[in-house]
């Protein structure tokens, strides 16, 4: 059958299994526009590129499919970036489809020209520049493989207006993709696994971290089982969390910068750890020199560039987890480490849980009871995309996840912005979720564009902005670390009230304590996309804190407590 | 200074990778680039079509320690395109570095600059009325040395390929290792 380029896209994305694109048009990418109108996929028009990245990262956490954005050259292209490099730093599989000039006009600086390969580079998995329409099927196909397969990334194909116009004969064929030069399922050796094993036997004191990974391999009842087996408790990354039950009794919750300060202190106490699928980042090691001195390090991860890299271990598997972990299953014994763990359980006393008791009890609205009662009244079942800074560390630390894929946020970009959009792409892939934004009253202005994209497309997600009226993180560390020198972090915010009714959306505001569970009620109960301005405490901060670069039980505490009565139930 | 990957400017290590690579539009980018991402040192980088078509060969001499080659091996395999990496390092190799040298010589003392480069098996490849251009192949300390003697006459230009390394003996590497399709998970598995 004779396809134009632009024909073959869609019918490329249809074999795919792809629903939804979310997308904005242009110059150079209008043949493939115009022929989308004939192939059964939705579109949602966003309000910036970096909303349609930020809306396929969202879509493909929530759902593990791929998530596409659709973008023109130039403007178009570069403004995905921010959200290209988002879900490469999270392993999100995302492919990015742009539209480039004119194959004899690349290089000339032609009108809205970009090198968007080159921009791209080095935040994609793998990225592709089509000029000739025969190379768009396998391009294609072999972007959405890459994407989602070994450790997920965003993979980007930019292909010239001529060829999304030139015809060809065109015959889909299921044949699977033969790339000799991607490799991405090694298998470690069995020794690795028996020496895995031996450690694990002769530890005292052993400790697992998980991480995204978890969740990413499919890993959550074999890591259970593994879990149950060894009875080794579990602390989280953050974006491991969901990936074992938070109501666990071995799960101690996350660990890291803010972190809860028992984990903390048992990764500085534990004699092994057994990393899975996390990459010790900087914000859960604190110093590497002190890092968890007395302990070996077992590594499971999927990408051997990994291993070695910023914590050096004794044991390396490079493997699937689901996989590493069901052969582990077969050869650890029952194990238990009861003195091990009734000592993480006397430090238990220093939690984040004390720490929301410990806020004064004078009605005033602090955003850990916020995020505390909307845990409480969806009863953890909510699907939660944060955006980044205090209110994300709150919500981690108060919204307790029994589920995976419940809990969607930048980790390690750390992208302002990413909350609503990430949420319009979570609905469209989970529309029967009850999906919050919980989002600081800096980074919903980021993008706060997309609050039109919600009243278009009429869906229904409920945003909860935390508003202190400061970039609070930012102004959190210069209360710390430079002197209360407020710079540049002071924020006018529009009333965001009158904001959503602009845009055709409810909004609500709560400044008391005693208000807010009527305010949460009533936007699950209104039937559009609900604001709520929650007017928070304007200088309170995120405990405990491990500043950067300290030894990881270093931990700032929150001063002066004052109420052990300040929490309802 | 050390950076994060520990690399240490003692010069003293050297690592030598050889990398089969597609040929195809910017493979070469892609590798320069995620060594300068990675912030991994490379001392000399040169790259040729092999016998086979479609794959280039690349030896890459590095400034890293064995750990650290062990990572850039790791995140060289990322490159979609890289077929094959090999760190020859540790394996007898022949190496050889091939420089072209523009010397001032003039009739005086013509005689002595052809003198030393036959000390060095280095051959004449142009004359003028008062510079040579001598080609001279090696490893990298014997044109180190042909260069310190050279210098007293007047270097005019030079230029040298860096390293090109082969593994001795009769094995060749598998450039097209066996095709392992990757694992697509399951929506939702759990």
């Amino acid at each position: 059958m004779k396809r134009k380029g632009a024909q073959i896209i869609w019918e490329v994305l249809v074999q795919q299994g792809v629903e939804i694109v979310f997308g904005y048009p242009g110059g150079a990418i209008l043949p493939t526009y115009d022929a989308m109108l004939d192939y059964p996929i939705k579109h949602v028009l966003v309000r910036h590129e970096q909303g349609a990245a930020h809306a396929a990262d969202g879509y493909a956490r929530a759902s593990g499919r791929v998530g596409v954005a659709m973008a023109t050259s130039g403007p178009g292209a570069t403004n995905l970036v921010t959200g290209i490099a988002t879900a490469m730093m999270d392993s999100s599989p995302i492919v990015c489809i742009t539209g480039q000039v004119g194959s004899t006009a690349i290089g000339s600086d032609a009108f809205q020209e970009t090198d968007v390969t080159g921009v791209t580079l080095p935040v994609t998995k793998h990225n592709y520049l089509v000029t000739r329409v025969e190379d768009l099927a396998p391009a294609l196909k072999e972007a959405f493989y890459i994407a989602n397969s070994g450790r997920p990334g965003p993979v980007l194909v930019d292909i010239a207006k001529d060829a999304q116009i030139a015809s060809m004969d065109f015959e889909l064929d299921d044949s699977p993709v033969r790339l000799p030069g991607y490799r991405p399922d090694l298998r470690a050796m069995a020794e690795e696994y028996e020496h895995a094993v031996d450690l694990i036997q002769s530890a005292k004191r052993p400790l697992i971290l998980a991480g995204h990974g978890v969740m990413m391999s499919g890993a959550m009842n074999v890591f259970l089982q593994f879990v149950e087996k060894t009875h080794i408790p579990v602390a989280m990354t953050l974006l491991g969390l969901g990936g074992f039950p938070a109501s666990h009794p071995l799960n101690l919750g996350m660990m890291g910068m803010h972190g809860e300060a028992w984990v903390n202190s048992a990764i500085q106490k534990a004699d092994l750890l057994i990393a899975l699928g996390m990459r010790f980042d900087d914000r859960v090691t604190g110093n590497l020199e002190t890092y968890a001195p007395n302990a070996k390090k077992i590594h499971i991860d999927i990408d051997p560039s990994e291993i070695n890299k910023v914590v050096k271990v004794d044991i390396g598997i490079v493997a699937d987890l689901k996989e590493a972990l069901g052969l582990l299953n077969s050869a650890v014994p029952e194990i238990k480490y009861e003195s091990w763990i009734e000592y993480i359980d006397e430090l238990k006393g220093d939690s984040a849980v004390r720490d929301i008791q410990n806020l004064p009890d004078n009605n005033h609205l602090y955003a850990a009871h916020v995020i505390h009662d909307l845990w409480r009244i969806t009863e953890g079942n909510a699907l939660l995309v944060t955006d980044v800074g205090q209110h994300q560390m709150w919500a981690a630390q108060y919204y307790k996840h029994e589920q995976p894929r419940k809990l969607i946020t930048s980790g390690g970009l750390g992208t302002m912005g990413f909350a609503l959009p990430a949420a319009i792409g979570a609905k469209f892939a989970k529309p029967e979720e009850e999906v919050w934004v919980i989002v600081g009253d800096g980074g919903i202005q980021m993008t706060q564009a997309e609050l039109c994209t919600c009243a278009q497309e009429e869906i229904k997600i409920n945003i909860a902005i935390i508003n202190n009226g400061y970039l609070g993180m930012v102004r959190q560390w210069q209360e710390f670390f430079y002197e209360r020198r407020y710079a540049a972090t002071p924020l006018k915010s529009p009333d965001f009230v009158k904001l959503a009714d602009a845009n055709g959306l409810r909004g609500l505001r709560v400044e008391r304590r005693a208000d807010v569970e009527a305010a949460i009620r009533q936007a699950q109960e209104l039937p559009g996309t609900v604001v709520i301005d929650f007017r928070v405490e304007q200088e309170d901060s995120v405990y405990p804190m491990v500043p950067a670069g300290a030894t990881l039980d270093a931990m700032i505490r929150r001063p002066n407590p004052i109420s052990e009565s300040a929490l309802s139930d | 200074m050390t950076n994060h990957n520990g690399n240490q400017k003692n010069g003293d290590e050297k690592q030598t990778l050889v990398l089969y690579v597609e040929d195809k539009p910017g493979v070469l980018n892609r590798v320069a680039s995620l060594f300068r991402r990675r912030a991994f040192n490379i001392e000399s980088l040169t790259v040729g079509h092999t016998d086979l078509e479609g794959v280039s060969r690349m030896t890459i001499v590095l400034d890293a320690d064995d750990d650290i080659a062990i990572r850039v091996e790791a995140n060289l395999y990322k490159l979609v395109n890289v077929l094959r990496v090999e760190n020859v390092t540790h394996t007898p190799t022949v190496d050889r570095d091939l420089a072209l040298i523009k010397v001032k010589a003039t009739i005086e003392n013509r005689a002595e600059v052809l003198q030393v480069c036959d000390v060095f098996r280095a051959r004449v490849v142009d004359v003028a009325t008062d510079a040579l251009i001598v080609e001279i192949t090696g490893a990298e300390d014997k044109i180190d040395g042909l260069l310190d003697v050279l210098k007293p006459f007047g270097i005019l230009e030079m230029v040298r390929t860096g390293r090109v390394s082969m593994t001795r003996g009769s094995e060749t590497p598998t450039i097209h290792p066996e095709f392992v399709p990757a694992r697509v998970p399951e929506e939702n598995a759990s």
